[in-house]
This record gives C-alpha cells, structure tokens and sequence, in this order.
C-alpha cells in the first residue's frame, strides 16, 4: 500500500435542464421580483474602456434548429487584455468593466447577445500573445456536460494568424468556427453543435 | 460585482486538474433524447489552461438580498409561505483537494411541492403554489459552507419515453474561482426509487458518481418542528499549487 493522495472527485454534471433560465434569469422568464435584475446582463457602464461591441448569436442543434433554452456565458479580458480576477496577478483591469455576461437564447429566434467591450490581447503560456477573444460557456436541456469554446474576431487577421490555441487546431477547416464576422459594431457568432459546421469545443 | 478576493490568502493561480471525463456524463446519451441532436460529435479540443480559464469573476456577497436563499418566502406574498414540506439543504463547496472553495455563487432553481415549475412552456397538471417562485442563490462563506431553506420538490413525469419521471430534484449552478470549474448539476434526495429509474441521471456512467449527487438526509441537523435538513456537498475541479509551474507570463 501506499499513501492515499486523499483526492475528491469532481461532482458529476448534470444537463441544465429545460427551465435554466428560471434558475439563472428569473426576471428574464417572467418570475420577478426575486432579484432586482438578472446576474450578467451588463457588463460595461458608460466609463468602461474599450470600443464598444454587441456580440450576437444562436446555438443551433443538428437539425439546423436554434435553442431556444440555452444560456450562454461569457468571460473576457478588458480592453488593456487585463482579467478583473483575483487571479489576474498583472495589474488591475479596469474597474467599470465586470468581464462576465450571461444571455438566455431568447424564446422568439433564440438569439444571445452581449453588449461589451473589444478585449485586449492576453498572454498564452509561455508568453506569447494571444489574439483577442471572448471565452463562451453553453449550458441548454439536452447538453449534459457545458459545452467551452472561444470566439475570435474575424477582423483581427494578423493576431489571429499567431494565436497559439487557433495554431493547435489540427483541421484547419475548422478553424473559421471560431471567428466572428463584423457587421458595423457587432460580431456574430453563431455556434453549432453538430455538422459540417461543428464549432470547435475545448476541453479546458 | 467586486473585484478582490473574499479571504486575506493570497489567489491561486495554478492549472486546473484535468477533467475526469469519464465520470461525467458523455454527450451523446440517446436514452435521454434531446442530447441526440446536441452533442457535438466531433472530438474535444485539449487546452492546458491559460489565463482566460484560470481566472474568473467574483461576485459578492453585496448582490443578495435577505432572503435569495429562502426559497419559501423569496416569492412569497407577505405573511405567506411555499407549500410543502420544509428542508434545510446545506453543505461544503470543496475543490479535489478538500479544500473549502470561498466565494462560490451558488444559484438553484426546482419544481414545486407537485412537480411543477414555473414556466411558460411547463404543462404538467399540477398546480402552480402563487407563493412558490422556484429559484433562489447564496454565496459560500471563507470555508465554503453554504445553506438554503425550501420546499421538497416534487417528482415529475416529462416528455422522453412515454412513461419517464424525474426523482425529486434541486438544479445548481457553482462558480468557483476560475471559468474553467464552471459546473451545473443536480441534487438528489436519499432514499428516491425514481433516481435509478432515470434516464439524465443514468447519462453519468458509474454509480459512484450518481451517489456523489445523492443528498444525505440529516436528522442532528434537522430543525424539531419545523424542516428536516439534508446535506449536500458540492466538488468543484482542484488546481495545481503553482511551486514548479512555469511563469505564466514568460518573463
Ligand atoms: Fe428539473
């Protein structure tokens, strides 16, 4: 025998369910007055920095259908690439700007969408810097696990071209899943969960 | 939200421990139907964490009101309270390493006393409780001790195969210290015959960690007169101590 390393297991994972947004947008799905307003749904405030973005999107299943009970998270660098973490150890990001959003895919066209701030580039590693992106989370009925990928910025060719996690994608046809589109101030994002256009998911 | 964090010890920065994906439940799991069409199909990606998963937001303990963990009177007209039967649930939030996780968000959501939810797209028969909202959040303490008061949920038949209810059931979301422990699960209540009878519970491969969600009910802890208490606690990912990692910045 030898010593026991004395390690717990992670608590299993269990599908959000058809009524998260009850639990993580009360307000949004019609149970008011529990909480004055919903966690996530402002991220900037009129002294954030950065260049102002709307980031919109659908989670779509095989069929080409979008979900309509998904809940999408975001958690992003501010526009000096600075985390608002306690773990950020590099400086102090900017205080007007939370990081973090969560959407519920509204029930018309299951449409997300964020309104934020362009983030600055974050160090990989071994210090090399990443492009610009946004980290997503996806949780909906029917996804038993949350599902993590990244968004990057179409538009941001050269930094794109030397990101080192992008660099890891073995088939780089599959690379464009990760890139928004610009279309004036908004990017869009749409991510698939199955097909030819099966966004890129990581295990993180 | 504030920035800082909650204790005087200093934030780790360490790598997350790698996730188990053999515990978890996969994503394609056709006994449960509606994963057929949502899991991806194509292999996962491996990242070694970077900044953007190890870090995260805090939130504190400012955003709640009195009583988010009150599940029987937060929706509750005044001098009222939920119907059914009344429960504690309490418990450790703890990463792989045993350690209390300070701080967590935890939010939970779950049926009535009949199994009803409420939601536009709910059509089970039972009744709507007008003092039940269903939905309530707290915030760990520096241990990583948390508690909640509520009604028992109610079992509830739903839309797979013909005949398929789920065991009694509380929904949690946990955010610890970093993007990447990012969990939601289910609580189970102990003693439930519906928890082997149910295909999102049997999505998890192995019985270990189906018991791992199963809540203990606790008579020292149980209020005489008043609620019977269940503890529940809740592992979130462990992460490396940083002695020997290389420097994340590279400088
Ligand atoms: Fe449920």
């Amino acid at each position: 025998m030898v010593q026991s390393l004395g390690r717990l297991k992670e608590s299993a994972s269990q599908t959000a369910g058809p009524y998260v947004h009850i639990g993580l947008s009360p307000n949004f799905a019609e149970i008011a007055g529990v909480y004055d307003a919903d966690l996530g749904i402002s991220m900037v405030n009129d002294k954030t920095r950065g260049e102002r973005i709307t980031v919109t999107g659908q989670v779509i299943d095989g069929s080409g259908t979008p979900l309509k009970d998904a809940m999408v998270e975001v958690w992003q660098a501010d526009a000096d690439g600075l985390y608002n973490s306690p773990a950020e150890m590099r400086g102090s990001a900017d205080a007007n700007f939370s990081g973090w959003g969560r959407s519920p895919t509204n029930m018309q066209d299951g449409e997300f969408r964020f309104e934020t701030i362009k983030p600055g580039r974050v160090p990989f590693r071994d210090g090399r810097l990443m492009a610009p992106h946004i980290s997503f989370w996806i949780v909906a009925r029917g996804i038993n696990l949350g599902l993590s990928t990244r968004m990057y910025f179409a538009d941001e060719e050269a930094a794109n071209a030397e990101d080192p996690v992008l660099a890891r994608i073995e088939h780089r046809v599959r690379v464009p899943t990760l890139l928004a589109p610009r279309d004036g101030n908004g990017y869009r994002f749409d991510i698939h969960l199955q097909g030819d256009k099966e966004t890129v998911f990581f295990d993180i | 939200m504030s920035s800082g964090a909650l204790s005087n010890s200093k934030p780790e920065t360490g790598s997350f421990f790698q996730r188990d994906l053999g515990w978890h439940p996969p994503a394609f799991t056709p006994e449960y139907k509606t994963s057929v069409l949502r899991s991806p199909q194509k292999a996962l990606i491996s990242l070694d964490n970077t900044l953007s998963e190890l870090t995260g937001p805090v939130f504190g303990h400012n955003i709640l009101g009195e009583k988010d963990n009150d599940l029987i009177h937060n929706f509750a007209q005044p001098g009222e309270s939920a119907i059914g039967p009344r429960i504690i649930v309490y418990g450790r939030v703890l990463d792989e390493r045993g350690r209390g996780v300070d701080g967590a968000l935890l939010e939970f959501w779950q049926a009535n006393a009949g199994g009803r939810y409420r939601h536009k797209k709910e059509g089970y028969i039972a009744p709507l409780d007008p003092n039940f909202g269903g939905c309530g959040r707290t915030i760990t303490d520096e241990e990583g001790n948390y508690s909640l008061r509520t009604i028992l949920p109610g079992p509830y038949p739903w839309p797979n195969r013909v005949n398929d209810w789920r065991p009694a059931h509380i929904h949690f979301s946990i955010f610890g210290h970093g993007f990447a422990q990012r969990l939601i699960t289910q609580m189970y209540f102990e003693g439930d015959p519906l928890i082997w009878k149910c295909p999102i519970v049997d999505t998890i491969p192995g019985r270990e960690a189906i018991e791992g969600l199963v809540a203990a009910l606790d008579m020292e802890a149980t209020l005489p007169m008043d609620a019977r208490a269940y503890k529940f606690d809740i592992v979130l990912r462990g992460r490396r101590s940083t002695m020997f990692e290389n420097r994340l910045e590279g400088n």
